[in-house]
C-alpha cells in the first residue's frame, strides 16, 4: 500500500500521519505538496490536520482551492480512497466531497482531550478491523469540529450507514456530557455514498503506539491496508 | 480617495441554524443591562473592489459569494453595490 499525506501552508499532523504509516504501519507514505497535481500513485490519500491557510475564512475554505485538490476530488470521484482527519474533514466538506459542515464548537472554545469513539458502522474501508460498537480511545483537537447538517439529511446518513464514528462516554453510551463540540447526533466521523472517503475530527494518527497514551488509532489504518490490498487483488478500483 | 465601485458582501448563518457566537455577545449584552436586544446574529462582511471594465460582474459576484465567499451549506449572503 502506498499513502500520500498532503501538505498545505499551515498543515501540521501531517509529519503524524507520515510517521504512523511509515514506523508503525510500515507502509510506503510519501509527502504530496498541494501546490502539486500528482498523487505520486497513492492507493489513498490522507488530509491531515492543522490550520491550512490560517483557517482564514472558513476552516478548509482557501485548502480547497489548491491544484492537489483538484486532483484529489478526481481521485475521489473514480473510487480512490481519501481520508480527512480534523482540518482534513474541513476540507473534505468545504469540497463537496463529504455531505454537512463543520461549525464553531457549540461552547466556543478549542477543545484538546481524549474522547471515546464508538464505532457505529465496522463494514467500512476504514473501520473493517474494529469489532461492531467497538470503544476507540482517540485525542481531539479543535475549535471547529461541530458536525451540522439539516435534520432530514442527518437521518438520511444515519440509515445509510454513513456515520462511522459517534462520540461517547467510557461506557460506550451516547449523551451531551461526551459530545465535545456539539456536533449533530454526537457524529465524530462520516463517509460518503460511496464509502471511499472518511471524514474525522478525532486525530486516528496521534494514537497509533501505547507510548503515545493509545494504540486504538491503529485501527483505522489497519482496516485501510487491508482495503487496500482487497483492491489491489480485485485490479484496481 | 478611490473611485471604483464595490460590491459589499454580507454572510450570515443561515436562519435556524445555531450561532453559538451570536448567542454568546446577546448573553453579554444582557448582562450589561441591555435588556432590549432581543438577539443577536453574528457575521461578516467583505468589500470587493470591482474593475469598471468587467462585463458581467453580476455573475462573477454570485460566483465568488456561493463558491468561496459563503458555505452554502450554512451560510447565506446579500450583496449591496456601492459607488
Amino acid at each position: 500500500m502506498k499513502v500520500g499525506v498532503v501538505t498545505f501552508p499551515g498543515s501540521n499532523c501531517d509529519y503524524d500521519a507520515y510517521a504512523a504509516v511509515k514506523s508503525v504501519l510500515k507502509e510506503d507514505v510519501e509527502f504530496l505538496w498541494h501546490k502539486s497535481t500528482d498523487l505520486c500513485g497513492s492507493d489513498m490519500v490522507i488530509l491531515p490536520g492543522g490550520f491550512s491557510y490560517g483557517d482564514y475564512l472558513r476552516a478548509g475554505a482557501i485548502a480547497r482551492f489548491s491544484p492537489l485538490m483538484e486532483e484529489i476530488v478526481r481521485f475521489a470521484h473514480s473510487g480512490g480512497m481519501v481520508m480527512g482527519v480534523c482540518n482534513g474533514f474541513q476540507v473534505l466538506t468545504e469540497c463537496g466531497l463529504l455531505p454537512g459542515a463543520l461549525m464553531r464548537n457549540s461552547h466556543l472554545r478549542f477543545c484538546c482531550k481524549y474522547v471515546y469513539l464508538r464505532v457505529e458502522n465496522n463494514g467500512s474501508r476504514f473501520t473493517g478491523a474494529c469489532r461492531p460498537g467497538e470503544i476507540l480511545r482517540i485525542p481531539i483537537a479543535h475549535g471547529e469540529g461541530n458536525y451540522y447538517y439539516f435534520e432530514d439529511d442527518i437521518r438520511r446518513l444515519e440509515d445509510n450507514g454513513q456515520v462511522v464514528f459517534r462520540y461517547v462516554d467510557r461506557d460506550g453510551r451516547v449523551n451531551d456530557e461526551a459530545n465535545p463540540n456539539g456536533s449533530a447526533n454526537n457524529i465524530a466521523g462520516i463517509i460518503n455514498r460511496e464509502g471511499n472517503v472518511l471524514g474525522m475530527m478525532p486525530h486516528p494518527e496521534r494514537a497509533v503506539e501505547d507510548l503515545l497514551g493509545s494504540a486504538d488509532g491503529l485501527r483505522v489504518f489497519e482496516s485501510v491496508r487491508t482495503a487496500c490490498s482487497a483492491i489491489a487483488e480485485a485490479g484496481g478500483n | 480617495m478611490d473611485s471604483n465601485e464595490k460590491a459589499v458582501v454580507y454572510v450570515r448563518l443561515k436562519e435556524g441554524v445555531l450561532d453559538p457566537q451570536g448567542l454568546t455577545i446577546h448573553k453579554a449584552l444582557l448582562q450589561m443591562g441591555y435588556s432590549d436586544f432581543l438577539s443577536v446574529r453574528s457575521g461578516r462582511f467583505f468589500e470587493l473592489e470591482i474593475n469598471s471594465e468587467c462585463a458581467d460582474i453580476d455573475r462573477k459576484i454570485g460566483e465568488v459569494c456561493s463558491r468561496l465567499l459563503s458555505n452554502p451549506v450554512i451560510e447565506e449572503f446579500t450583496v449591496e453595490r456601492i459607488r
